[in-house]
């Protein structure tokens, strides 16, 4: 485990080795010392974390138990409600909103778990990027390069957790948003399946495949904060009726009965040969040599793509009616485009969304897992508009999600592992499950981590 | 989270098909005169980014436009 091991913190604040206000205190001195060249964060909550740390110390010595995640410090990114903060997305618009009345859900089950909210996370503004190069409050660095992106558009999350600033934190995903930061940053990833998470008190994007999730620096942490914020809630429609599934009491289980496959085709090419070597090191790790292919991939994106900015746009039409200018210069003119995206079209896409999920259930009928790159290549340069994979030249941003936008475009959960030995710059694989069958995403995660396969890289 | 970029295109993939991209000055003349009757002003600064990004969002939509889906259903589910 690394020092900032968050279910290891836990530990120690619960057998009182440590106190949850001096784990809270270094951590807030870790923020102080590194975020002025990282830029994670855009809010700090040192007095509210203080405080809620010192509760945690009360309860303990009281002889009470405040939950598993006693003490952990973690942030989230800054489209979550916090109870008393604004909630930005990204925006310079909403920075005139008046505060939350009241915690996300998933915030608030993070907090009831006795984890200490130490702040809000930069992100790529209403989460239309992959890159978190904010216009409003500056790029978010990667902390293994200060002159690479984090990726996006969880990018704080991301770096916050590699940077050893936070053990923990919260993302959310439409097209690639938790996968492809953590993939950038080194650190662990979950996707959960579309609806297993509430989105209650989080803004949304893309409403047909907004997800929220977890990133942290191992396997037990992402499986205990994805434990915890699991089950049902009246406050979000989309958020399934399911109980909790809790994956952390079998994350020794192993690889009995689960078949594994790798994704070929579209998830095998326009890619750099170091992240399908990447691939490759995982399915030998375990034992993976079936390959399948998942059908019409690039139109999978197309419909996404129509989907996520006809939704984005609607969601945004009254302040791009009103004051465009006000919208960050990375988002606008996209913005402005899927409000006129007709109609027609985006039916058309909700229905081909409707195929392709039935063509991949068909895959799923005889394999559990497949094995698919996380991204094209490893963190692009801030400000590099284009990249040149396999000899041909590419648009940069986009391009981060060209394996990750099919999969949560059906709502597939995914966690995305840190691969060992990837090179200077951490590269990411995905593990991509059945709908609801994140128990053998955590198994298979567990097992490349404990043979050292996968292991986050914390920077610093 | 995602293309079309105002700096990029859709898809490497898709722009490497041969799939069909509509008329550049179709789009924008698409662009002058539809977003006014929906309420929009295209800042002229956005013009050329917002027609561009409509062009590749076109495109996107003649990729899926006439594949075959069969007779899938996708009503919103709606409990009154």
């Amino acid at each position: 485990m690394t020092r900032t091991d968050a279910l290891g913190l836990a530990a120690d604040i619960r057998a009182r080795r440590v106190a949850a206000r001096a784990v809270v205190l270094s951590a807030l001195e870790r923020v102080r010392a590194r975020d002025a060249s990282l830029n994670c964060f855009t809010a700090i909550l040192a007095e509210s974390a203080l405080r809620e740390a010192q509760a945690v110390d009360a309860a303990i010595a009281a002889g009470k138990d405040p939950g598993p995640l006693a003490g952990v410090p973690f942030a989230v990114k800054n489209l979550f409600d916090v109870a008393g903060l604004t909630t930005l997305a990204g925006s310079k618009i909403n920075a005139a909103h008046p505060p939350a009345a009241r915690d996300a859900t998933v915030v608030g089950r993070l907090r009831g778990a006795g984890a200490v909210l130490l702040g809000a996370l930069n992100m790529d503004e209403y989460a239309f990027g992959f890159t978190t190069e904010n216009s409003h409050y500056g790029p978010t660095r990667n902390p293994h390069d200060p002159t690479r992106v984090a990726g996006g558009s969880s990018g704080g999350s991301a770096a916050a957790v590699a940077g050893g600033l936070v053990p923990l934190a919260l993302g959310s995903d439409t097209n690639g948003s938790i996968r492809v930061p953590a993939a950038l940053c080194g650190v662990f990833g979950l996707k959960p399946t579309y609806g297993r998470l509430s989105r209650a008190g989080a803004a949304l994007f893309g409403i047909s495949f907004d997800h929220v999730g977890p990133l942290a620096t191992s396997v037990r942490d992402l499986a205990a904060a994805y434990d915890v914020m699991q089950g049902p809630d009246p406050d979000d429609p989309v958020c399934a009726g399911r109980a909790p599934e809790p994956c952390l009491p079998h994350l020794g289980d192993g690889l009995r009965g689960l078949r594994i496959a790798v994704a070929d085709g579209h998830f095998a090419a326009r890619g750099e040969p170091e992240v399908f070597a990447a691939v490759h090191g995982v399915a030998k790790a375990l034992g993976a040599v079936r390959r399948v292919t998942m059908p019409e991939n690039d139109r999978a994106r197309a419909a996404a793509t129509i989907i996520t900015a006809s939704e984005g746009a609607s969601l945004h039409m009254d302040d791009l009616k009103s004051r465009p200018m006000d919208f960050d210069p990375m988002t606008r003119d996209r913005f402005l485009a899927g409000a006129l995206v007709p109609a027609a079209l985006y039916v058309r896409a909700q229905r081909f969304r409707a195929w392709y999920r039935e063509r991949v259930r068909e895959i799923f009928g005889d394999v559990d897992v497949l094995l698919a790159p996380t991204t094209p290549f490893p963190a692009p340069r801030i400000g590099q508009e284009t990249t040149t994979v396999d000899g041909l030249q590419v648009p940069t941003r986009p391009m981060l999600g060209l394996y990750t936008q099919p999969l949560s475009f059906i709502g597939l959960p995914v966690i995305s592992v840190p691969v060992s030995g990837a090179g200077p710059l951490p590269l990411g694989v995905q593990l991509v499950a059945a709908p609801w069958n994140e128990a053998a995403l955590f198994r298979i995660a567990a097992v490349l981590e404990r043979d050292g396969v996968a292991a986050s890289r914390i920077a610093g | 989270m995602g293309s079309p970029h105002p700096r990029g295109g859709l898809s490497p993939g898709m722009s490497a098909s041969p799939a069909p991209s509509p008329d550049p000055g179709d789009v924008a003349r698409y662009v002058d005169q539809v977003a006014p009757l929906l309420g929009l002003t295209i800042p002229p600064e956005c013009r050329e980014g917002v027609a561009r990004n409509v062009g590749l969002l076109l495109a996107a939509g003649l990729l899926i436009g006439d594949f075959p889906v069969g007779d899938t259903e996708t009503a919103p589910v709606f409990r009154p």
